[in-house]
């Protein structure tokens, strides 16, 4: 019983790992998700895998998550969206993904106008990457700039 | 001692003040251009007598934004070159940082790609600040006027840099087709989206 249920164990663990997968996800099913998610803190980062700073901030977010929903259990959300072109998924996005530790929100935006989705996002936005959106109950700010981790810290407790 | 410390100050505080330039906006005069071209001749925007105006993109060997919309900057300079706005492109990256945007590795990708017009490298980074370029690609098309060159339009290539959307909507080739009718284009400024331009590192 004991092999089985270890056996069990590592199938699971396995499945977890090899499951990660990267969703489609369009402006308006964004604000949905965050209009369902009520009084969540939603800390939204806009990467890619061509963007150098993204990737060195990439892994503070996710030990933000880690903290402080996970461990303080408070209610926060952390999604990685990536805006890689669709045609990057299999050979860039995903790849580059297996090697930070976060299995689920993770996004590849999908959206056919540039112009549009960057306003929709927020009026402010340059286009410029990295990007991280702070939102909760209507209550939003946004940031055009890279991250440490103590300032994305710093920065989650004053939106709080 | 001291002095030293508030020269250098300043002259980081300029430094970084003239980085963050802010984007020339249309009805802004644009500065002239006089740069090396990847054939090794300096190409200036006065060698250009009977042009109307320029398609003057800031684009680069190695973002991928740039990549994508190499081709359609060869078609924008085939379809308006002859009618009278010539497509320059510049490159603004620093090779320190961005080591594939060499001037030698400039030549390589025009040669490739077979660009048709003049890809000059902005050393320096001048005229990127003067500009206020922020990405690539960043299209200004300038239009000549008595003394000056106006800019007329600042922005994307067009709404859709994966070239997947049929109905995108193309703001160069609106922009140029309004001017070419003496008219003003109706969108004279959208989101330069790609990689930031690759800035020197302050000594």
């Amino acid at each position: 019983m004991r092999k089985l249920s270890l056996l069990f164990f590592l199938f699971l663990s396995w499945q977890t790992a090899s499951c990660q997968t990267v969703n489609l996800l369009t402006v308006d099913q964004l604000n949905d998700r965050i209009i369902k998610g009520r009084d969540t803190t939603f800390v939204i980062n806009f990467w890619a895998t061509w963007c150098k700073p993204c990737k060195k901030e990439l892994p503070y977010f996710i030990k933000l998550e880690n903290e402080y929903a996970q461990k303080q259990r408070e209610k926060l959300t952390v999604l990685l969206i990536s805006v890689d072109f669709k045609s990057a998924i299999a050979k860039k996005v995903i790849p580059y993904l297996k090697k930070v530790k976060k299995q689920d929100d993770l996004f590849l935006l999908d959206e056919k106008s540039e112009q549009e989705y960057i306003d929709r996002i927020d009026k402010n936005w340059s286009g410029a990457l990295p990007a991280t959106l702070f939102i909760k109950a209507g209550q939003r700010r946004f940031f055009e700039t890279g991250f440490t981790y103590p300032e994305l810290v710093k920065s989650y407790k004053n939106f709080q | 001692m001291k002095i030293l410390f508030t020269i250098t100050l300043l002259l980081t505080v300029l430094f970084a003040a003239a980085q963050q330039q802010p984007t020339l906006m249309p009805g802004k005069i644009a500065p002239g251009v006089a740069l090396m071209s990847v054939n090794d001749k300096k190409v200036s925007l006065n060698d250009y007598p009977v042009a109307k105006g320029f398609i003057i993109v800031f684009t680069c060997n190695t973002c991928p934004y740039a990549k994508a919309y190499q081709q359609r900057i060869v078609a924008l300079n085939k379809l308006y070159a002859l009618r009278g706005f010539p497509v320059i492109a510049i490159n603004p990256n620093d090779p320190a940082i961005s080591p594939d945007d060499s001037f030698k590795k400039m030549k390589a990708l025009a040669k490739a790609q077979h660009y048709t017009f003049p890809y000059l490298f902005d050393e320096g980074q001048l005229i990127t600040r003067q500009f206020g370029a922020k990405n690539t690609p960043h299209v200004f098309v300038v239009l000549k006027s008595a003394a000056n060159l106006i800019v007329e339009y600042a922005g994307a290539i067009d709404n859709d840099t994966p070239d997947t959307n049929p109905a995108k909507i193309k703001y160069v080739e609106d922009a140029v087709n309004a001017l070419l009718k003496n008219i003003r284009p109706a969108v004279a400024f959208t989101k330069a989206i790609g990689c930031g331009v690759k800035w020197k590192e302050p000594n």
